[in-house]
C-alpha cells in the first residue's frame, strides 16, 4: 500500500485543536465552546433575576436589562445548548453505530468553527457596546433601523447567520453519516434511540435552518441596505418575519429536545439494566414529534391576528404533540419498572428530567387552547412554561449525558459526589426559579419587563424566583469544581465504567482511539454490546480482517474561512464593505484551496494500533 | 378552585370580570383539570417505580428484558387522543365565538387603540373624542377595539377583561372584543409585547363607570378647553405644550390628549394618583405631574417627550393647572375609586 508518499504533518498542541478533523476531538471543542456561552448566558439570566427581585429596582438601566434579555436567549439557544448538543452527538454518534469518523470530517470542523466564530462574533457586541436589545425573536420594526439604529440588532443578525451556517453542515454532516456509515447488521431498527434523536434532529435541521437563514438574509438587506421585506410603508409585512422567525423558530425546539430524549433514554436504560420499554413506538414517535413539530409555528401568533380558522387549526395540531410526547414518557417509565434502577449522578438528571419535562409539556397542551393563550401569552406564564422544557428538560437531558459520557469523552469519570451536588442545587434551584413563573403570569405578569410596580403581589415570588436561580447557579459551580477536580486525576476510565453500558460506544476503549474501531464490529441486534455480555463475550465479533485504516488528514483551513467569515461579518456590520470583502475573499480563497489542493489523507498501519493499545494501557 | 385565590380583582385572569375573561378562564380550567390527571398519574408511577424498583445492595440480578407491551401502548396513546377532544372540542367552539365581529353591533362601544412607544390612545369614532392612558368605558355593555400601533408592536392587554391582541403597523388591523361587568372598577391593563426600554411602563387603566358618568364624561371631554387663568401660565402651555398635546379642541393630535388629565388615576401610566402614597411611583395628581415634567427620561426612559425649558413658576403652574383639570363626571359612587394598591389585592 502507498500510504507512505502521503506523508501527512499530525500537529501537536494547540495546533492539534485547531487543524483537528477527528469527531471526538471536535465533540470536546463543541462541549468546551458550548459550556463557555452556556456560563455567559447564566450569568445574563442572573443578573435579570437580581433586577427582579424586588419592585422598581434601578440595579439595571433598561436598555441594559433588554440587552441582557436578547442575549440571554439567543446565547443559551444557539449558542449554549446547540453546541453541547453537536458535542454529544459528535462524541457518541460514531461510535454508536460503529463508525470510524463522521461522514464529512472537514465539513465537521468547518461547522465548529463557523458555529464559533458567530458565537463571537454575536458576544464582541459586549465589548463594543452595541448590544442586540430586540428580544431573541428581534420582531419588527422593533428591529428595523427605523427604531433601533445603530449596529446592535446586525450582531444579532451576523452572528446567527454565520453560526447557522455551522449549524446546517453539521445536521447534514450527521444525516449523512447515519445514513451510510452504519457497521454491518447496525440496521436503522437496531440503532441506540440517542442515534435516532440525533437522525431526526439533523432531519429538522436540514428543514428548519434554511428559513432562518433567508429570513436573517431579509432581515439583513433590510437593515444593511435599505430593503424593504418588513418595512409597511414601502410596502413590507412584519407578519412575515413572525412567520418566517417561527417557521424555523418552533422545529427548532424539537431540535433542541428531541436529542435530550435520545440521552434520557439510554441513560433510563442503562441504569434500570432494561431494555428500553417500546423501542419502536420510541422511534416512531420521535419522528412523528419531529413531523408534527413543523407543524404548529403560528401557535406563537395567536395574538397576532390570524383569525379563528388559522387558530383553531394550530391549537389542535399543537394538542396532537402530546399523544407522541405522552409514548415517549411512559415508555421511560415502564423502562424502569421492573427494572434495577441505580441513582447515579446521570440517573438522578434523567429521573429529574421526566417528572419536570412533564410539568413543562401539560403547560404547553394549556398553551396550545388558544382563547386562554390570549392570556398566557407573552406573560410569565410562557416563561415558566419555555424554562420548564428547556432548562428542566433539556438542561437536565444535557447534564445527564454529559455525566453519562464523560468517561468515555475524556477518560476520566466525573466524581459522583459531587455530580449529586449539581443536580441537587440544580433541581431544587430550578423549581423555585420557575414554578412561581406560571402564577406571576397568572396574575397578570407580563414577561421581558425590567421592573414591576409595588402592590401588585409579585414582590413574593419574584424574590422566590431570584434565590431559586442563585441556588442553580450554585449547581453549575459545583460541577465546575467537578469538571477541574476530575480533569487534575489520570485517565484510567475502563471501557464500560458504569458496567451496565448496552451500546456500542461501551465495548471501546475510554477514550476512543483516533481510528474508533481497529476493526469494524458485527452487529447482532439492538443493545449490541449488551448482547454481547449477555451471551458472556467480552467484545463484539469483528466484521473485518485488521489491515491499515484511512484517516482525513487535519487542516487549518476551516479555521482561517471561519476567521474570514467573521472579518466579513464585522466589515457588515460597520458598513465598511472594503473590511467585508476582504473577509469574504479569505473565505472564498480557502474554498479554492480546498477544492485545488490534492489531499488523500493518511494511513495508520496495524503495527501502530497495536503500539497505540499498548501505549494507552501503559499509560 | 385554588387558582382563584390568586392575584389581584383589577388584574388576574384567575379573576375574570366580563364575559369574554371568563370564557377564557373556563378553557384554562378544563386545560389544568385534564393536565393535573396527567401530572398525577405520570408521578405516581414515577415514585412507585423508583422506590420499588431501586437497586437493593446485594441484589445484582439482571431484570427481565421486555419489548414493550402492545395493550398498555395502546392505552396511553389512545387515553391522551381522547382527553385532547376533551379539551378540542371547547377550544374551537371559543375560539370562533371569540372572533366574532361585533363592530355593526349598534349597543356596542367602538374605540380604536393606537398603540404608541409608550402610551395608548383611544379614539371614540362615534363620538368624535380622542383620549390616552385610561380607557372610560360603560358597564354591562360591549366593548369593541380596532387596534392598531404608530410605531413598533404592542399588545393590548386588560387580564381581568380579556386577553390580548397584538396591536400591527400600518393597516394591518386587529379587532376583538370584551364585555364589561355589571359593576364599575378601575382595570389595569398592559403593554405584552417588548416594544423598547419603558415596555416594562406601558401600562393604562380601563375605567368602567355607569351610563349616567358615561354620558356626563362624553360630554364633558367634547367642552370647550379651558385654559390656565393666569395668563402667563397660559401663554406658556400653549407655547411650551400644546405644540405637540391637546386639550379640548386645542392643540396638536399626535402625542397624547390631556383633556381631563386631573381625573385619570395615573400620570404616564405608572405614577399613580393617590392622596396616600405608600410606594415610589405614588404621589397627589399634582405630585406627579410636577414629577412627570421635571425628568420624562428619568421615569420613562426613551420615550418621545423630552424634558421642556420651563421656570419655576411655569413648572408649578402647569402642574397645578392640570392637576385641577378634572372633568367631574362621575356619579357619588364612583368618586372615592382610585387604582392604588393593595384595597384590591386579594
Amino acid at each position: 500500500m502507498a500510504h507512505g508518499s502521503h506523508a501527512v504533518k499530525r500537529y501537536t498542541g494547540i495546533m492539534d485543536w485547531l487543524t483537528t478533523v477527528d469527531h471526538k476531538k471536535i465533540g470536546i471543542l463543541y462541549l468546551i465552546s458550548g459550556g463557555f456561552f452556556f456560563l455567559i448566558g447564566g450569568l445574563e439570566a442572573l443578573l435579570i433575576r437580581i433586577q427582579l427581585w424586588k419592585p422598581l429596582n434601578d440595579a439595571i438601566s433598561p436598555d441594559f436589562f433588554n440587552e441582557l434579555i436578547t442575549m440571554h436567549g439567543t446565547t443559551m439557544i444557539f449558542l449554549g445548548v446547540m453546541p453541547v448538543i453537536f458535542g454529544l452527538m459528535n462524541a457518541v454518534v460514531p461510535l454508536q453505530i460503529g463508525a470510524r469518523d463522521v461522514a464529512f470530517p472537514f465539513l465537521n470542523a468547518l461547522g465548529f468553527w463557523t458555529f464559533f466564530f458567530g458565537g463571537v462574533l454575536l458576544n464582541v457586541s459586549w465589548i463594543t457596546g452595541h448590544v442586540p436589545d430586540a428580544g431573541w425573536t428581534s420582531y419588527v420594526p422593533l428591529a428595523s433601523t427605523t427604531f433601533s439604529d445603530g449596529p446592535g440588532v446586525d450582531y444579532y443578525v451576523l452572528g446567527l447567520q454565520i453560526s447557522g451556517i455551522g449549524s446546517l453542515l453539521g445536521g447534514i454532516n450527521f444525516l449523512v453519516t447515519i445514513i451510510n456509515m452504519r457497521a454491518p447488521g447496525m440496521s436503522f431498527m437496531r440503532m441506540p434511540m440517542f442515534t435516532w434523536a440525533s437522525f431526526v434532529t439533523s432531519m429538522l435541521i436540514l428543514l428548519a435552518f434554511p428559513a432562518l437563514t433567508v429570513g436573517l438574509v431579509a432581515l439583513m438587506f433590510d437593515r444593511l441596505f435599505e430593503g424593504n421585506f418588513f418595512d409597511p410603508s414601502a410596502g413590507g409585512n412584519i407578519m412575515l418575519w413572525e412567520h418566517i422567525f417561527w417557521i424555523f423558530g418552533h422545529p427548532e425546539v424539537y431540535i433542541l429536545i428531541l436529542p435530550a430524549f435520545g440521552i434520557i433514554s439510554e441513560v433510563v436504560s442503562t441504569f434500570s439494566r432494561k431494555r428500553l420499554f417500546g423501542y419502536s413506538s420510541m422511534v416512531f414517535a420521535t419522528v412523528l414529534i419531529g413531523f408534527l413539530g413543523f407543524m404548529v409555528w403560528a401557535h406563537h401568533m395567536f395574538t397576532s391576528g390570524l383569525g379563528p380558522v388559522a387558530n383553531a387549526l394550530f391549537s389542535i395540531a399543537t394538542m396532537l404533540i402530546a399523544v407522541p410526547t405522552g409514548i415517549k414518557v411512559f415508555n421511560w417509565l415502564f423502562t424502569m419498572w421492573g427494572g434495577s434502577i441505580k441513582f447515579t449522578s446521570p440517573m438522578l438528571f434523567a429521573v429529574g428530567f421526566i417528572p419536570t419535562f412533564v410539568m413543562g409539556g401539560v403547560t404547553g397542551v394549556m398553551l396550545a387552547a388558544a382563547p386562554a393563550d390570549y392570556q398566557y401569552h407573552d406573560s410569565y406564564f410562557v416563561v415558566g412554561h419555555f424554562h420548564y422544557t428547556i432548562v428542566g428538560g433539556l438542561v437536565s437531558g444535557l447534564f445527564a449525558g454529559v455525566h453519562y459520557w464523560w468517561p468515555k469523552i475524556f477518560g476520566r469519570q466525573l466524581n459522583e459526589t459531587l455530580g449529586k451536588l449539581t443536580f441537587w442545587f440544580f433541581i431544587i434551584g430550578f423549581h423555585m426559579t420557575f414554578f412561581v413563573h406560571h402564577f406571576l403570569g397568572l396574575m397578570g405578569m407580563q414577561r421581558r419587563i425590567f421592573t414591576y410596580l409595588d402592590g401588585m403581589g409579585f414582590n413574593e415570588m419574584n424574590l422566590i424566583s431570584t434565590i431559586g436561580a442563585m441556588l442553580m447557579g450554585v449547581g453549575v459551580i459545583c460541577f465546575l469544581i467537578n469538571v477541574i477536580v476530575t480533569t487534575a486525576k489520570p485517565a484510567t476510565a475502563a471501557n464500560d465504567p458504569w458496567e451496565d453500558g448496552r451500546t456500542l460506544e461501551w465495548a471501546i476503549s475510554s477514550p476512543a482511539p483516533e481510528y474508533n474501531f481497529a476493526q469494524l464490529p458485527l452487529i447482532r441486534g439492538y443493545d449490541c454490546y449488551w448482547k454481547e455480555k449477555m451471551e458472556g463475550n467480552k467484545t463484539l465479533q469483528p466484521a473485518e480482517p485488521l489491515g491499515p485504516i484511512h484517516m482525513p488528514s487535519p487542516s487549518i483551513l476551516p479555521f482561517i474561512m471561519s476567521v474570514g467569515l467573521f472579518i466579513a461579518g464585522f466589515g457588515f456590520i460597520y458598513h465598511q464593505h472594503i473590511v467585508a470583502a476582504i473577509g469574504l475573499a479569505i473565505t472564498l480563497i480557502c474554498m479554492f484551496l480546498r477544492s485545488v489542493i490534492e489531499d488523500h489523507g493518511f494511513h495508520i498501519e496495524p503495527d501502530e494500533m497495536k503500539a497505540n493499545a499498548k501505549e494507552v494501557k501503559a499509560s | 378552585m385554588l387558582l382563584s385565590a390568586c392575584g389581584r380583582a383589577d388584574l388576574s385572569p384567575l379573576n375574570p370580570q366580563g364575559s369574554v375573561a371568563k370564557e377564557q378562564l373556563d378553557i384554562m380550567k378544563i386545560s389544568i383539570s385534564i393536565m393535573m390527571l396527567v401530572v398525577a398519574v405520570v408521578f405516581t408511577i414515577a415514585i412507585i417505580a423508583l422506590i420499588r424498583f431501586r437497586r437493593r445492595p446485594g441484589n445484582d440480578g439482571i431484570p427481565v428484558q421486555v419489548e414493550g407491551n402492545h395493550k398498555l401502548e395502546i392505552v396511553w396513546t389512545v387515553i391522551p387522543l381522547i382527553l385532547l377532544v376533551i379539551l378540542g372540542v371547547p377550544t374551537v367552539q371559543t375560539v370562533f365565538a371569540q372572533a366574532q365581529d361585533h363592530s355593526d353591533d349598534e349597543n356596542a362601544v367602538f374605540i380604536k387603540v393606537t398603540a404608541h412607544q409608550y402610551w395608548w390612545e383611544f379614539e371614540y369614532p362615534d363620538e368624535g373624542i380622542v383620549t390616552a392612558q385610561e380607557m372610560v368605558v360603560p358597564k354591562n355593555r360591549r366593548i369593541v377595539i380596532e387596534a392598531k400601533t404608530a410605531d413598533v408592536l404592542h399588545s393590548f392587554w386588560v387580564p381581568a377583561l380579556a386577553g390580548k391582541i397584538d396591536t400591527n403597523p400600518a393597516g394591518n388591523v386587529n379587532r376583538m372584543y370584551f364585555e364589561t361587568p355589571d359593576k364599575t372598577g378601575i382595570f389595569l391593563g398592559k403593554c405584552a409585547e417588548l416594544c423598547g426600554p419603558s415596555h416594562a411602563l406601558m401600562d393604562f387603566k380601563v375605567k368602567v363607570v355607569d351610563d349616567q358618568s358615561y354620558a356626563n364624561w362624553i360630554a364633558a371631554m367634547k367642552a370647550p378647553a379651558v385654559l390656565p387663568e393666569d395668563p402667563a401660565i397660559a401663554e406658556a402651555f400653549q407655547k411650551k405644550c400644546l405644540s405637540c398635546h391637546a386639550v379640548g379642541e386645542l392643540g396638536g393630535p399626535v402625542y397624547p390628549n390631556l383633556t381631563g388629565i386631573g381625573d385619570r388615576e395615573t400620570v404616564a401610566g405608572i405614577l399613580v394618583n393617590t392622596d396616600n402614597p405608600k410606594y415610589k411611583n405614588e404621589g397627589s395628581v399634582y405630585e406627579n405631574i410636577y414629577r412627570w415634567l421635571e425628568d420624562p427620561q428619568g421615569i420613562k426612559p426613551g420615550n418621545l417627550m423630552p424634558k421642556v425649558e420651563l421656570t419655576q413658576e411655569e413648572l408649578e403652574g402647569i402642574s397645578r393647572y392640570l392637576a385641577d383639570y378634572k372633568l367631574n363626571y362621575e356619579s357619588e359612587e364612583l368618586r372615592n375609586n382610585d387604582a392604588t394598591s393593595d384595597k384590591e389585592e386579594r
